[in-house]
């Protein structure tokens, strides 16, 4: 004869689990939410977040990048593609500047390559479009996000520079 | 005037639609906000903030998911069987709204107060199961055929056992008729006369029951997203899918109404001061609902083998047993006679 465990009968017929689980369950319900209402409230952002591409500018307006072709070179996913001849003035500067953004896995490669800082990943993650081809970015479009966001850029580069 | 709606064929037809209609509008209003709430229920158990974008709070959200379903092209697969496809869902919420004919909401707020009424809706909530067996059967695809068994077997299972706790009731009654059961619980201690008290095991077992019949979680096998991607409802899209779920939310809604009339005394005050009326049975549906709610975010759904053992190794037992226990128990008015309430 084996011996009856009365408790465990006891708590199934009294419904034990379902009892707790239900004052569980009336506890989170008045908990803090764990969601944000996304279009209008952001999550925070990491300053090393890695969202969409943008080329920078200096504080003159001069383009840095330098068409060394070292992204080019590191980007695991092939995405980059650029051409470069010299400018009339004699410096060494893109002519073609590509980047397939739906090939991209934003590893941040690019960005590390880079000796001048010309090309880096900034903090916009909300660019998707209607069509593919808008997503095929040129130099136009990744000079332009850089002006865009170049506050935004400046700032994330600064605070993350002590932890490199 | 009044001759016209008594007397003549015309009249009456009229007036039979306008009660009908003055059931059907406000239920099926009070659904959307059900539905919303439903939703908004098991959000907040998962710290989820729930549809809140349509509307003030997202109350219109239900209406705007019912325009979108309705607009949205009704695909019929290749191989079904186009009559019976389409017959389905409309079976399945044709046979949840019509056993509210019977459903008091006040005392003599019923459509047809007729003496068999439990028996009816017993009657109705067994045929709501061919709504999703015609649909599983005539997609003539895998997973909605493995549902749609799964579906039938179950309810057939857990119908047993609701049979036989209301036959309990029906015992302690002497009357079939809901407005009978709830007279039967009046009396001048309100909350103390309610049959949850007596029965007590048996409001657990009922609302268990009730949460098979409606295939709803813990027991919704049928539609289990993990193994058989949605069930009986793989296949439709559409108004189709949107009756098919009216429908079982209909079904939901009346097993609510079931259970505060079996046991929570429908329309009558728990409080002797208050008056009586509508508005408690209203609280208490809702309060039925709730439960429903909170058990679809508290339990994670049962293993199929579990749900037939629970179904035919404990529940059918012990509702038998109860049958007979109070049967005696009223017979012969042991407890002072809590169990035997007939009418006066």
């Amino acid at each position: 004869m084996t011996q009856i465990d009365y408790a465990r009968h006891a708590k199934y017929w009294l419904l034990q689990d379902f009892v707790k689980g239900f004052a569980l369950g009336l506890k989170y319900m008045f908990a803090p939410k764990a969601t944000i209402n996304y279009p209008h409230e952001k999550g925070p952002l990491s300053p090393r977040f890695r969202g969409e591409h943008a080329l920078r500018r200096y504080a003159n307006g001069e383009e840095r990048c330098i068409a060394c072709k070292l992204c080019e070179a590191v980007c695991p996913a092939q995405a980059i593609t650029i051409d470069a001849e010299p400018r009339e003035d004699g410096s060494r500067r893109t002519t073609r500047y590509d980047i397939d953004m739906t090939k991209c896995i934003y590893c941040g490669f690019c960005q590390e390559a880079c000796p001048v800082d010309a090309i880096v990943e900034g903090p916009n993650f909300e660019f998707s479009t209607e069509t593919r081809e808008e997503l095929y970015y040129d130099k136009n479009k990744l000079l332009e996000n850089g002006d865009r966001w170049e506050a935004e850029i400046a700032r994330n580069l600064e605070m993350d520079a002590p932890y490199r | 005037m009044v001759e016209f709606f008594t007397q003549t064929g015309l009249g009456i037809g009229l007036l039979i639609t306008g009660q009908v209609l003055l059931i059907m509008l406000p239920l099926l209003l009070c659904l959307a906000f059900l539905m919303y709430a439903d939703r908004k229920i098991w959000a907040a158990v998962q710290m989820r903030r729930g549809p809140n974008v349509v509307g003030v709070f997202g109350l219109l959200q239900s209406f705007a998911d019912l325009l979108k379903y309705v607009v949205k092209e009704v695909v019929i697969p290749a191989g079904a069987d186009r009559a019976v496809f389409l017959l389905a869902p409309m079976i399945s919420l044709v046979m949840a709204l019509i056993a509210w004919a019977v459903i008091p909401f006040n005392e003599g707020w019923v459509l047809s107060d007729i003496n068999v009424a439990i028996l009816y809706v017993f009657a109705i909530s067994s045929l709501e199961v061919y709504g999703v067996i015609m649909g599983g059967w005539a997609s003539n695809s895998k997973y909605p055929f493995l549902g749609s068994l799964r579906s039938a077997a179950q309810m057939i299972s857990y119908e047993v056992s609701i049979g036989l706790i209301i036959i309990g009731v029906i015992i302690s009654t002497g009357s079939m008729n809901f407005t009978g059961i709830v007279h039967a619980q009046s009396g001048d201690w309100g909350i103390l006369h309610w049959y949850f008290l007596p029965h007590f095991p048996m409001l657990i077992l009922f609302f268990i029951s009730a949460l098979a019949e409606t295939n709803r979680p813990p027991f919704d096998l049928p539609e289990a997203e993990s193994e058989l991607v949605a069930g009986y409802q793989v296949e439709y899209s559409s108004t189709p899918f949107l009756l098919f779920m009216i429908g079982e939310l209909v079904a939901v809604v009346l097993m609510c109404a079931l259970v505060s009339l079996l046991f929570f005394g429908g329309w009558l005050s728990p409080v002797p001061f208050l008056p009586d009326g509508f508005f408690w049975m209203f609280i208490k549906m809702l309060f039925v609902f709730f439960c429903f709610s909170m058990v679809k975010a508290i339990t994670p759904r049962y293993r199929y083998d579990q749900l037939m053992r629970l179904g035919w190794k404990v529940f059918l037992p012990f509702s038998l047993f109860w049958v007979v226990f109070v049967a005696f128990a009223a017979k012969f008015e042991w407890f002072w006679g809590i169990y035997a309430r007939w009418p006066m």
